[in-house]
């Protein structure tokens, strides 16, 4: 039975401190309960932009932490990660030709604000608040 | 800051110039022959000797008609938004789909840079947030790119003549296939920012090099010669001024022996030149901070053209974290050679790296070589014929169109037409003298029909660009060299019994002084006597 990787990063990165995002390790044996911390909690904050807004937000946070977790009850020794059921195909080749665009007025009907067809953001991104806790 | 001198060997000491007034100490840089041979005695400086280490990442525009993943036109500057699909603009349900021609490009560069092409290559998402990334990701190539482990050969003039050129090597660690983001106006004044996609979405090819350079001057040749590379394969136009064609420079030093020091990473580069002046600068401000106890932060700089040093960026808080994965709506990338090209193909399916490896256009350096070869100029020439647009040709053309060797004939090329077109920022393109006007102009000189000071001032005239040919300004100005042998006998015979010192000196034995007889001569013939001839008129007067 084959992993699929993206479970490790979401491990690595909640995790006490010290070991920071992105460093997968195996994790031990009856360690179920971790906790989420005010920093690692920022960090996750700042790069997807999502407000976890309160304790039940982080409660079901870890929850769903625990949940993934699972996973790991599977052995793994010795096999391949996948990560596309798509790996038996081969990717299709398109022709070089023009065949969309021009459609500035449907593309800017959705947007919130615009100034003579440039759509308008603000100026860079706004960093949510730092957590109190 | 002292220039260093040209291709320097790796090892940089500053040498404090203390001056009177005390002024702020300049770095000065002196050179050693090369890193790993004994660096400048620190007994000279006392100071210990610092290595610049520089690597580029070098991301150029693929030249396809349609983006990436997508069927919008590839257009520099239409109207905002204009060569925008839904699958550009990120709206929900759109799938990306590979554009052959990039993959066909992406493969040709990898093989002019020698690397292993991957005929199995992954996509992987590149996530972070900005306003002209509407996807929040970028697709890339992160953990299996199309080609690897290549080199790229440049070379460096080691002194200011350009008359000795040493060959240096970087390593390509690797080349992938990316899109490019929208572009973002920032408008300060409202507090907003404005976004273009008609960038977004086109094909990268991102080349990585190895951190081998060690200064500007290095990376500055090295981009410089990629840039004609890829615009000789066709695989993008790499107009840096366009933005087909970016470089952000990561720098660092450290001490010989040492491990390497922490880098920055510059950005900003819209020249060559920039190019090559922001690393120095970052170099010069990194040293400079190390030797005051200060430390180099691992950050982002941007380089600033008007100040002419690099400046931290904005909008670069903390160290990003991209959280790469696997795209998941693109299969791998599969490639053949003609061993593993099954039987039943689609060839509209195939890319195909030996039928792409056949039809490789001749290189820079091939065609330097076949230029040296063909036509018996010196290796630095044909580096200035390939450096600007359309030079070759017009070389050519006139070397075809002329009696005169091509050697006499780049000196032409090279000393007279290229200064006029550098002094009045003009492409040979734009040149008011064409090839064949040349020609005819240097076959006015070599069948001896003007001196070479007339011909230089009938090209002035032609610079004018009035339509006159050659023969018509020659014959208006009265250029001709003088060919009635008798009536130059006769002036020739005049200076010399208006020469009674040096004519004694002459036949003492100094033969030298016959020079300034000749200038008088020609000054009376007003530049038209063929100088070789009035030496052999003086010579068989006065030495026979």
């Amino acid at each position: 039975m084959r992993v699929l990787s993206v479970s490790r990063w979401l491990r690595g990165a909640v995790r006490a401190p010290s070991g920071g995002p992105g460093s997968p390790q195996v994790p031990q044996p009856g360690r179920r309960e971790r906790e989420v911390t005010v920093d690692v909690l920022d960090h996750l904050e700042h790069l997807a932009l999502v407000d976890f807004r309160d304790s039940e937000g982080v409660e079901r946070l870890q929850k769903a932490i625990q949940f993934a977790d699972q996973l790991h009850e599977v052995n793994t020794d010795g096999v391949e990660p996948m990560d596309s059921v798509l790996e038996d195909r081969c990717l299709y080749l398109r022709e070089d030709d023009v065949t969309e665009g021009n459609c500035t007025k449907e593309l800017l009907k959705n947007a919130k604000e615009k100034v003579e067809e440039y759509f308008v953001a603000p100026p860079g991104n706004i960093p949510l608040p730092k957590l109190e806790e | 800051m002292a220039a260093a001198a040209r291709g320097c060997g790796g090892v940089w000491c500053r040498v404090w110039q203390c001056g009177a007034g005390g002024s702020a100490p300049r770095g000065q840089c002196s050179v050693a022959g090369s890193a790993r041979s004994a660096a400048v005695p620190a007994g000279k400086s006392g100071l210990a000797p610092w290595v610049p280490v520089v690597g580029l990442e070098i991301h150029a525009q693929i030249s396809s008609n349609s983006k990436l993943f997508s069927g919008s036109q590839v257009q520099f500057a239409a109207p905002p938004n204009s060569v925008v699909s839904f699958f550009d603009a990120s709206l929900p349900g759109t799938l990306p789909v590979i554009n052959r021609r990039c993959v066909e490009a992406a493969v040709m560069t990898g093989l002019a840079l020698n690397c292993s092409i991957n005929k199995r290559s992954l996509f992987d998402r590149k996530h972070y947030f900005y306003a002209d990334l509407p996807a929040g990701y970028q697709i890339t190539q992160q953990r299996v790119p199309i080609a690897v482990n290549g080199t790229l050969s440049y070379s460096l003039c080691t002194d200011n003549k350009m008359s000795q050129m040493v060959t240096k090597t970087v390593r390509i660690k690797q080349i992938q296939l990316e899109q490019d983001s929208g572009k973002s106006l920032h408008d300060d004044t409202r507090s907003q920012t404005l976004v273009d996609l008609n960038r977004a979405g086109v094909g990268l090819m991102e080349v990585v090099m190895e951190p081998d350079m060690c200064c500007g001057e290095e990376a500055a040749a090295a981009v410089r010669e990629l840039q004609l590379i890829l615009q000789t394969l066709g695989s993008s136009h790499a107009v840096m001024a366009e933005g087909q064609l970016r470089v952000d420079a990561n720098v660092s030093v450290h001490h010989p022996g040492e491990p390497y020091g922490v880098r920055t990473e510059v950005k900003n580069i819209n020249s060559i030149r920039f190019l090559a002046k922001a690393v120095d600068h970052e170099i010069q401000r990194q040293i400079e901070e190390l030797e005051n106890g200060g430390t180099v932060l691992n950050e982002t700089r941007a380089f600033d053209s008007k100040l002419g040093c690099t400046v931290p960026m904005r909008d670069k808080e903390g160290k990003q974290d991209y959280r790469f994965m696997p795209e998941p709506n693109l299969p791998p990338l599969i490639l053949y050679d003609t061993k593993s090209l099954p039987a039943n193909m689609n060839h509209q399916q195939v890319v195909n790296i030996d039928w792409i490896h056949e039809r490789l256009p001749d290189l820079p350096s091939v065609k330097r070589a076949k230029l040296v070869e063909q036509y018996g100029i010196l290796p630095e020439h044909s580096f200035t014929l390939l450096n600007e647009d359309g030079l070759t040709e017009f070389f050519e053309n006139v070397v075809k169109h002329t009696q005169m060797k091509p050697k006499k004939v780049i000196g032409w090329i090279l000393n007279d037409l290229l200064s006029y077109l550098n002094q009045h920022s003009l492409t040979v393109k734009e040149s008011p003298v064409s090839s064949s006007i040349l020609a005819d102009l240097l076959n006015l000189l070599e069948r001896k029909e003007i001196s070479s000071t007339a011909a230089k001032q009938v090209l002035v005239e032609l610079w004018k660009g009035e339509g006159k040919t050659p023969l018509e300004i020659v014959k208006e100005k009265k250029l001709e060299l003088i060919q009635d042998q008798e009536a130059l006998e006769q002036i020739c015979q005049a200076v010399i019994d208006g020469q009674e010192n040096e004519v004694m000196a002459i036949k003492a034995g100094n033969h030298k002084v016959l020079n300034k007889l000749i200038g008088l001569v020609q000054r009376r013939t007003q530049g038209r006597s063929n100088p070789v001839l009035v030496k052999q008129l003086l010579e068989k007067k006065l030495l026979e």
